[in-house]
């Protein structure tokens, strides 16, 4: 299978700080990759710079063969994106902002209606479709960001911390989602939530410092310590223990 | 629909579903009725037409503009959709094109709600209907050329205090540098600099307009300031967009 996503020594820095470092990693179709890093690693830059948002102080990504910098557009046509904290129009009704979406992504009439309503569908939005976003829970809110991301069927898909402030039960349905879709796209999720690597995705990158350390399916992982917590505690505070030795 | 309409529209509902658009509204009205009946001496006059009220519409906009204008980009950040909306597929440019209409239709429809004064002045008199509409027209472009400095200034900062600062300042100097307060002084000293203040001043052009004379040249000066700024935005948020 080709590879969706194709990330080429992507490299971005603040000044003098560089928050990601000579990063390159692909992802074919039917892959779920786990990002994982402690805060400041640079998981989101990373994800900000795959989506065009933040463009890379050097290197470059592919989604789908369209280059991010060259054709940002073709690019972001096969993307489906949720930036970190699900950002949403708050005084918008969740129909009215999956149609806006919907509407940019060029679909309209009864087409653009389907969408919506299978995006609702798909992360049980339905019974809250003509409220304004404002006034719905964290965890509805971030399940519209989903729906939004997943609206257009994308064969590429980001999601910055999608289960982070769901309960439970909604944790495993955004799992589930994830698992079913998974055989069709490349999906890479961030997360600071160790067994939902395990849970669902099929490979695991752990970036420290802006750096790959890790780039291993969990099972692997998890033969080399006794838990993942401690493989993640090992290599993240290794090469922060290491870089404060040398500076 | 072009993707600039399509955000264009998201936002004017905006507008609505805040009470920033009626505050607005009710303030413009209040304070261009006030000031043309008191100050603009609109009945003792005794001349049938709007020019008090045209005279005061630019002053207007130079503080109004700018408060419309302040959250343009600003919000977004605050609210972390700039990062939804820019990752959308569509280009860059469209993204600020839609921005500004928006803004702009709504201070049409600010401008278009005085119609009680051209009635007034219809019912007293027999007014010059097609210098009222060219003032209109000239009131209408003003309040574009606000906008859009106003949204470039927005996209630099994140501090919604300093957007509507610089704003005004930048606002009032476009506004005043045709003046003759602004051009004696500076004919005198810097002769050269007097051409340049009088060619880029905006009430300068604006003024033809309130005298219904609609030249060709003012019109491509107003087009060529929007778009001169409007391109500037999308060349500052294309660096400042993820600061």
């Amino acid at each position: 299978m080709s590879a969706l996503i194709e990330i080429e020594r992507l490299t971005r820095r603040f000044g003098g700080f560089t928050a990601v470092d000579d990063v390159s990693f692909t992802v074919n179709r039917g892959e779920v990759l786990g990002f994982l890093g402690p805060n400041g690693a640079g998981k989101s830059t990373t994800m900000r710079m795959l989506a065009g948002f933040m463009p890379p102080s050097s290197g470059t990504a592919r989604i789908c063969g369209a280059d991010i910098l060259e054709q940002p557009v073709a690019a972001k046509r096969h993307l489906g994106f949720l930036p970190e904290g699900a950002p949403t129009y708050p005084e918008m009704t969740v129909t009215g902002f999956l149609e806006f979406a919907g509407r940019i992504r060029g679909f309209k009439g009864g087409e653009l209606d389907d969408r919506v309503a299978h995006a609702m569908l798909l992360t049980q939005l339905e019974g809250v479709r003509l409220q304004p976003i404002e006034t719905l829970s964290k965890g509805f809110k971030r399940r519209v960001g989903l729906a939004q991301a997943l609206l257009h069927d994308p064969p590429v898909l980001v999601l910055d911390e999608p289960t982070d402030g769901l309960d439970p039960n909604q944790k495993h349905e955004v799992r589930e989602l994830i698992r079913r879709m998974a055989p069709e796209k490349a999906i890479v999720i961030s997360t600071h939530i160790l067994e939902e690597v395990g849970a669902v995705c099929t490979r695991a990158i752990i970036i420290a410092r802006g750096r790959v350390v890790v780039d291993a399916p969990p099972a692997v992982l998890e033969e080399e310590g006794s838990s993942l917590d401690d493989v993640f505690r090992r290599l993240t505070l290794g090469t922060e223990a290491h870089a404060g030795e040398t500076a | 629909m072009a993707p600039a309409l399509i955000v264009a529209r998201r936002e004017l509902a905006g507008y609505f579903a805040t009470p920033v658009a009626y505050v607005f509204i009710v303030i413009f009205l209040v304070l261009a009725g006030a000031l043309t009946f008191t100050l603009g001496n609109f009945f003792g006059r005794g001349q049938a037409d709007l020019q008090p009220f045209f005279a005061f519409v630019p002053w207007l906009f130079l503080f109004l503009v700018p408060a419309l204008t302040m959250r343009l980009w600003a919000e977004e950040r605050r609210l972390g959709t700039i990062e939804l909306l820019l990752t959308l597929p569509l280009p860059q440019w469209q993204a600020v094109l839609g921005k500004f209409l928006a803004a702009w239709v709504f201070c049409g429809i600010a401008l278009l709600l005085t119609f009680p004064l051209v009635v007034t002045v219809n019912l007293l008199g027999q007014p010059d209907n097609g210098v009222i509409l060219s003032g209109y027209l000239g009131c209408l472009l003003v309040a574009g050329a606000y906008l859009a400095v106003g949204a470039a200034v927005s996209a630099m900062t994140k501090n919604q205090v300093i957007a509507f600062v610089l704003a005004v300042a930048l606002c009032f100097v476009f506004g005043t540098a045709g003046s003759p307060v602004v051009t004696e002084f500076l004919s005198t000293r810097l002769p050269i600099l007097a051409d340049i203040a009088r060619g880029i001043s905006v009430a300068e052009r604006f003024g033809g307009f309130t005298r219904g004379l609609v030249a060709a040249r003012d019109l491509v000066f107003f087009a060529s300031f929007i778009g001169f700024f409007l391109f500037l935005n999308a060349v500052v948020l294309d660096h400042r967009k993820a600061d």
